[in-house]
């Protein structure tokens, strides 16, 4: 990826809910925000909780573990932050939590990934400052399709 | 709703990818109002009532170069290509309430030779729905398209229900058949084997190139009265029997909803039939909003033309060609015609319903329905009858 390719690539807000979010995912954490008052966790982030309007939440770590929902294999990017990237595949993943997130499996060939695939979350400094969550399979390649349950 | 309001006047410009012409969205809508109100038999000054679409031309600026010199009722739906069937819906109980005689419902836009889609959402993410929600939760990770949104519905759908992509290439090839009995469609002369379709470049799997919508420049318009006024009108008057609108759960994200597939038109449809008082089994044809090959699946299936999961093989099989038992997009729709945010499908709605649509027309169709679709599954619908 050249210079003028990651300078292109589109960087999420600092400041309020994304800033909190995403200032947890630089010290190594994914954290979502749960409910102070009827435990529900929620992302993405949110002024009041859904379930029972409770503007009291805290931003709760979760296990990082979860499973991939649904994906799309992009072989033509429509931003030019992503030209360089193809064959990529923006991925929803279910945490055991159940929040989901739209992420990436990174170290899975993009032919390998599956609905139900099991991932766990690492953590990918892709500008100065700015650390987005993404996944790799919480079972090695070649270790067998039945641990994919 | 039954019966309070109709449509008189439907106009279109030309639908063109020709970017040496290079409309703006004003001029390809003022002359598609024109061309509206000319088939109505209204005078400019008779509008009382812009409804345009979002984010492209204002009523005043419509309301300005027609000559409208009596503009009492103005307002948009946000909701993308779901806005000009929610507008019609709105256009119908502004009428009924009194509160306007006159409903002007232009859309357009120079969508091929003017700024395209993909340079709009990497341009402009402020337009984007879900606003700094995709900025700071989407785009980073490489989702940044309308296309790549929907793949995802398209491919969660495919592993629970078993849609395949020769379903959705059925839905492409039934769009580019009604192309070929429609002159106006950019389409026109260009039949599609399911080979071609399969051998479209993949751009974001499982959405190949021909899954997804034209992009055209084009405008199109209606005009919307009194049942009253109508009869004194030039042209048979089309009933607007039911209308309603929906937005997905939440509306402004698209990967945490408890229930991937409801969206906006899961409510808004049954609302709108039962304001009607028909069923979809009554309706003669439909005119769903194409975006994408899925989309026009999945809103089958939400309408309740076909239970969730069965809108893979309801479209197979010539079922939603023309004479089939629904024909769906009787002029090309989206895919095959033009993309003019939707207005399109109201237009050829009425001429089916007027026994004006030539040699695609569904033989004594008196009942149709059109929808809306829009940003992250915002929905409309409209139920549409031959008056009386």
């Amino acid at each position: 990826m050249t210079a003028a390719d990651a300078s292109a690539l589109p960087l999420p807000g600092r400041d309020g809910f994304a800033g909190a979010f995403y200032e947890a995912c630089r010290s190594g954490e994914l954290r979502f925000q749960r409910c102070s008052a009827c435990g529900a966790w929620r992302h993405v982030p949110r002024a009041l909780c859904a379930a029972c309007g409770s503007p009291a939440f805290t931003w709760t770590p979760s296990s990082g573990r979860g499973r991939v929902f649904t994906y799309t294999i992009v072989t033509r990017a429509m931003h030019p932050g992503f030209a360089a990237r193809v064959p990529y595949a923006p991925a929803v993943i279910e945490l055991e939590e159940g929040v989901r997130i739209l992420s990436e499996v990174v170290d899975c060939p993009v032919e390998e990934l599956r609905i139900d695939l099991p991932v766990v979350v690492v953590f990918q400094e892709v500008a100065e400052g700015v650390t987005l969550p993404k996944f790799r399979r919480a079972v090695p390649a070649g270790a067998g399709r039945e641990a994919g349950g | 709703m039954r019966g309070g309001a109709c449509i008189v006047g439907v106009g279109e410009t030309a639908y063109t990818r020709d970017v040496a012409r290079a409309p703006t969205a004003l001029g390809l809508q003022l002359e598609a109002s024109l061309a509206a109100l000319e088939d109505a038999g209204l005078a400019r000054a008779d509008v009382d009532a812009i409804l345009p679409f979002p984010n492209l031309v204002s009523a005043e600026e419509l309301a300005a170069n027609l000559g409208c010199p009596e503009l009492r009722f103005a307002t948009t739906h946000h909701v993308g290509g779901a806005a000009p069937v929610a507008s019609l819906g709105t256009a119908a109980l502004a009428v009924s309430a009194g509160a306007a005689d006159c409903v002007l419902l232009p859309a357009g836009w120079a969508g091929y030779s003017g700024r395209r889609t993909r340079q709009i959402v990497a341009q402009d993410v402020a337009s984007i729905p879900g606003g700094a929600i995709a900025r700071d939760y989407y785009l980073p990770h490489g989702l940044t398209a309308p296309l790549q949104w929907y793949a995802l519905l398209a491919r969660r759908h495919m592993h629970e229900f078993g849609t395949r992509p020769e379903q959705l290439g059925a839905v492409a090839l039934a769009m580019r058949r009604h192309a070929q009995r429609n002159p106006r469609a950019v389409m026109h002369g260009r039949p599609l084997s399911m080979e071609d379709y399969l051998a479209s470049p993949m751009l974001s799997d499982p959405y190949r190139l021909l899954d997804c919508c034209l992009e055209t420049d084009g405008g199109a318009a209606v005009v919307v009265t009194s049942a009253e006024r109508a009869r004194d009108l030039r042209r048979p008057p089309v009933a607007v029997l039911g209308a309603a609108c929906g937005q997905p759960d939440p509306a402004d994200e698209i990967t945490g909803r408890a229930d991937l597939f409801r969206t906006g038109l899961s409510s808004a449809a049954p609302r709108a039939f039962a304001a009607a008082g028909v069923r979809p089994a009554d309706a003669d044809f439909a005119q769903i909003y194409d975006c994408f090959t899925f989309e026009l699946l999945q809103q089958l299936e939400e309408c309740g033309f076909c239970k969730r999961g069965e809108g893979g093989a309801f479209v197979e099989g010539g079922r939603i060609e023309l004479g089939g038992e629904l024909p769906v997009n009787t002029h090309g729709g989206l895919l095959s015609e033009a993309h003019v945010l939707g207005m399109s499908h109201v237009v050829e709605a009425v001429r089916q319903l007027r026994g004006e649509a030539g040699e695609r027309q569904v033989a004594g169709a008196e009942l149709g329905v059109v929808t809306g679709w829009g940003d992250f599954g915002d929905g409309s619908i409209a139920i549409l009858g031959r008056s009386a």
